[in-house]
């Protein structure tokens, strides 16, 4: 009796589960996984529709716009060509050569009558601006860096995220025990 | 099933539901705020030099020099869903080159429970104020604003302008000598 409490404290026993499910069920649940994994991929994609950003959502992984934003938080972002850029945006941009977006505050902005802007950023936490991480020889970022600008903030949500990147290990951790909890629960 | 880790689980899910169901009411009594305040904006004497950018392309641009004056009381715009603000001092001018520049010269972090009365008096500028080209000597038309972007705990990113701006001109002439 004892035995069996140990096991089932230590999740074990949802495997009678598997054991008891016919054919059909078990389709049925890979289905199921299937569907999960494609809805989650259509919100992203038709987010990238509404948002006109080809990352709507992005997680913040500097302490460079503290105490604003911190390691971890989340941000929505919106990327529509006919709003203008103007300081104090925080606009999130990519840098030739960097693979991961950078996200920091417009300071300067000059716009030509064919409406071609430059603009330049800095972080709110860094002393300097920003022309020491654009690429060699840049000295203004232009419209077609842009990945979006932040429009509304969450915080903590992406510590998760963090967690993932820092710790691959617990990143399959994770993905395995959703998938084993998807494929065999049964309502 | 009601094993250990399933009763963790739904306490897990339930309490999260809950936090994320507050966060959006939290959000939601400041969402319609207009975070507005009056301004007044001074500036005492500005002058223009000519000189070699030596942070960027090396060439001569226009470098101007000006104090100011500034008084607001942003005390009003605090709430409960504002976790700071950032204020920028922007300078807004029209050159032959280019319709719209805008350049930072001030900026000021106010976290939640500082003090939020400014008052500066003859005040330096904390960034240089470069132009793009050498279109600040004579121009008669330069507007500062004070605006400030709104970071709430969970929420919009608010980009509020101040009621109230000035306008000043920089001289016809380089000024040669030193500060």
């Amino acid at each position: 009796m004892s035995k069996e409490k140990m096991s089932g404290m230590f999740g074990f026993e949802f495997l009678d589960d598997v054991r008891r499910m016919n054919k059909r069920q078990l389709y049925y649940q890979v289905l199921n996984f299937g569907m999960i994994v494609s809805s989650a991929l259509m919100i992203w994609k038709g987010l990238m529709v509404v948002t006109g950003s080809e990352s709507p959502i992005v997680v913040v992984l500097s302490g460079s716009m503290e105490p604003a934003f911190h390691r971890g938080d989340l941000l929505f972002l919106t990327n529509y060509q006919e709003e203008p850029i103007r300081v104090g945006e925080i606009v999130v941009f990519k840098v030739e050569g960097r693979d991961i977006p950078i996200v920091h505050r417009v300071l300067k902005v000059h716009e030509k009558d064919d409406g071609h802007v430059r603009f330049l950023t800095k972080g709110d936490n860094n002393s300097v601006d920003d022309r020491g991480l654009y690429a060699p020889g840049q000295l203004w970022l232009e419209k077609k860096d842009v990945v979006g600008r932040a429009r509304g903030f969450v915080p903590y949500v992406g510590i998760v995220t963090i967690l993932m990147n820092d710790y691959p290990k617990f990143k399959y951790a994770i993905l395995a025990c959703l998938g084993l909890f998807v494929l065999i629960h049964r309502e | 099933m009601n094993t250990f880790l399933s009763r963790l689980n739904t306490i897990f899910a339930f309490t999260l539901s809950v936090m994320a169901g507050l966060t959006f009411c939290c959000f939601l009594t400041t969402a319609f705020n207009e975070h507005k305040a009056p301004v007044y904006i001074g500036t005492g004497k500005a002058i223009v030099k000519n000189v070699p950018d030596y942070s960027a392309t090396r060439e001569k641009n226009d470098l101007g020099f000006v104090v100011f004056d500034m008084q607001a009381d942003l005390s009003r715009i605090f709430n409960w869903n504002v976790k700071q603000l950032f204020l920028y001092l922007t300078a807004e001018y029209e050159t032959k080159d280019h319709v719209l520049n805008q350049v930072v010269i001030w900026d000021k972090i106010i976290k939640r429970g500082e003090n939020s009365v400014l008052d500066y008096r003859s005040s330096n500028t904390k960034y240089y104020f470069w132009d793009y080209g050498n279109g600040l000597k004579g121009n008669n038309n330069v507007t500062l604003t004070l605006s400030w972007n709104v970071i709430p705990n969970a929420g919009t990113l608010p980009k509020i302008r101040g009621e109230g701006s000035h306008k000043f001109k920089f001289p016809n002439e380089y000024s040669t000598n030193r500060l």
